[in-house]
């Protein structure tokens, strides 16, 4: 909620300040008098987790690229010599490598969280665009960095994503000989990678300050999806929610330091510690498990060019998502049909990303076959259809009513009382 | 609505100027990605085929490319052209994935083509395998003939033949 602000500078350096850049003012608005629902639960923290690794992706890479050498021919021998020979080079690595893992997992637990309450419905629909955003960010990103080691996973990695944009016809060769600065990958690709790989992650940062602003105008939503009426249904974000989020951020860390320090390498593969060689791919070429689920999308459809759209379109569907949904319920706690298929949606994206690491031979052809066509359904047909036909069940009047406005009353229905402690 | 002023004109003309002025900017630094000119200077390479037996394939680098030069044996040349074309995915005989010598005439023995299948950029495996006896791809499952023809799999197109010529009976230069 953006209201009025409620700061009021009390020193007289403060009222210096804050009739000249009123920082100190911003701050308090939008950090610690931040009007906050009061029932958001775990899965809303995974913003304050995401926010934090960024910081920690970009602070690790900046030492990296201290070290880092990239061209063709030091390059693999530049990472192995900072996991060997740089002080606490194999730390700091290990934290970039697993960084990245532990970032993609808290997005899509955002995701699926945003997808769930429905929190891309109005008026949430640019925040909810501008994570999408972000989230391709991401994913140029995490490609661009894995090419970096130059292993062979590496390098047969780069040159399966550069020729996806091959398959678009007239253009496609002109746009991979663009991308490559030659006629394979090679010298030039790698340090083009390099220089976006540094640059993109403070674009990404750029987009999560559009991102907070764009939640901080209609405030968060909530697990009963039911807008804040009045000061009742919140609690100031400090210290209500910074406990909570950095309690959350806590348990997350500890996930991602047994990542780091006990099994650095589970997430990754083993041919990747073989140098990048242009004359012999890999027997199974597959990208690492956050790219999983699209991988199985574009191997799904026997099509060249046409896997290639259906994967853009997996991501492309998610830009529209706002008007796809005719519900006029937000959360799906209220939507006693469309949890179902929600869950399915769930289920069918694990699918995905298990086809994904397989060979699409027999069964795991058929299954990745299925959860795509179910995938593209739940947005295309599920949402639209449901929303329209579906009965919701009868939401609290207010989120301070869902939590203890008729507690000891009795109530016509049992069924709109939500889980208590959330 | 009121007669276009000079000020009309003076504001379209400016922002037409900037317009233009940013498109031109913006080219310099989109070209630079392309290929630079001593990677265009690597463009060419020459393969002494004397030195490849019957059954032998070699693979050469060409522009950061591998290269096949397969030295084939009567029985893989006649499973070629055995192949009834109309029905292929990529429609070519065999004699069209080959370039003549100087004066004319083919030396159907030797294949020469780009080792780079084309769904999405793997090597394929040689040495007769797959199901028709030339290559297969182990990332995605593609099957090329004994004239690297697609014949089962998802890559759209035949292996690329690349441009080359005979120097001689026994010398070509790719490129």
């Amino acid at each position: 909620m953006s209201g009025p602000s409620t700061y009021e500078p009390k020193t007289g350096i403060e009222k210096w300040l804050d009739s000249r850049l009123p920082i100190v003012r911003f701050s308090q608005d939008t950090m610690i008098n931040f009007p906050t629902p009061k029932n958001l639960n775990y899965w809303y923290t995974f913003g304050g987790i995401l926010s934090l690794i960024l910081v920690v992706q970009i602070v690790t890479g900046i030492v990296l690229a201290m070290h880092y050498v990239a061209h063709v021919d030091y390059a693999f021998e530049s990472v192995q010599r900072i996991r060997r020979d740089v002080p606490w080079g194999w730390m700091i690595q290990y934290i970039h490598a697993n960084g990245a893992s532990m970032f993609f997992l808290a997005v899509y637990l955002h995701m699926f969280r945003g997808l769930y309450y429905g929190s891309y419905k109005a008026p949430r629909e640019i925040l909810w665009i501008l994570g999408v955003v972000i989230f391709l960010l991401m994913m140029a990103t995490a490609f661009m960095g894995y090419v970096l080691p130059w292993g062979q996973m590496s390098y047969w990695g780069a040159v399966v994503i550069t020729n996806l944009f091959g398959a678009l016809p007239i253009i496609g060769e002109t746009i991979t000989t663009w991308l490559w600065g030659g006629f394979s990958v090679d010298n030039p690709t790698l340090n083009r990678f390099f220089s976006l790989h540094y640059l993109l992650p403070f674009a990404i940062a750029g987009v999560v300050a559009l991102h907070v602003w764009a939640l901080h105008v209609p405030g968060n939503n909530n697990p009963t999806g039911v807008s804040v009426k009045s000061g009742k249904d919140t609690v100031p974000f400090h210290p209500y929610y910074t406990v909570k989020d950095g309690f959350a951020l806590l348990l997350f860390f500890i996930l991602f330091a047994v990542f780091v320090f006990y099994m650095p390498d589970i997430l990754g593969h083993a041919d990747n510690y073989i140098p990048a060689d242009p004359l012999v791919t890999p027997s199974h070429i597959v990208p690492e498990w956050y790219f999983l689920p699209f991988y199985a999308i574009l191997r799904a459809i026997p099509d060249k060019l046409m896997g290639v759209l259906a994967m853009f379109a997996s991501i492309g569907v998610l830009f529209i998502l706002p008007w796809l949904d005719t519900s006029r319920v937000r959360s799906m706690r209220y939507r006693p049909v469309m949890r179902w298929f929600f869950l399915i949606f769930v289920g069918a994206c694990l699918l995905l990303g298990y086809c994904g690491g397989q060979n699409p031979e027999g069964w795991v052809l058929h299954a990745s076959r299925l959860a795509t066509v179910y995938y593209f359904a739940y947005f295309l047909l599920i949402l639209p259809i449901v929303g329209l036909i579906e009965t919701p069940k009868p939401r609290p009047a207010s989120i301070a009513d869902s939590i203890h406005g008729d507690r000891g009353k009795p109530r016509s229905d049992t069924a709109a009382t939500p889980a208590p402690a959330e | 609505m009121s007669e276009p002023s000079r000020r009309d004109f003076i504001y379209i003309a400016a922002g037409a100027a900037a317009a233009a002025g940013g498109a031109l900017t913006l080219w310099p630094f989109i070209d630079q990605m392309n290929p630079a000119a001593d990677t265009l200077a690597l463009a060419s390479t020459e393969v002494d085929l004397s030195q490849v037996t019957e059954g032998q394939q070699i693979t050469v680098m060409w522009r950061g490319k591998p290269v096949f030069v397969r030295h084939r044996t009567p029985a893989e040349i006649e499973e070629a052209r055995s192949v009834d074309v109309s029905g292929l995915r990529d429609p070519a005989t065999d004699q069209e994935r080959l370039v003549p010598l100087s004066g004319g005439e083919y030396q159907p023995q030797f294949l020469i083509m780009v080792g780079i299948c084309t769904h999405l950029g793997c090597v394929p495996l040689g040495n007769r395998s797959g199901d028709y006896d030339g290559w297969f791809c182990p990332c995605h499952g593609s099957h090329y003939d004994t004239a690297g023809r697609i014949r089962k799999g998802p890559a759209p197109k035949n292996l690329e033949v690349p441009g080359y010529e005979y120097l001689s009976d026994t010398v070509v230069k790719i490129g």
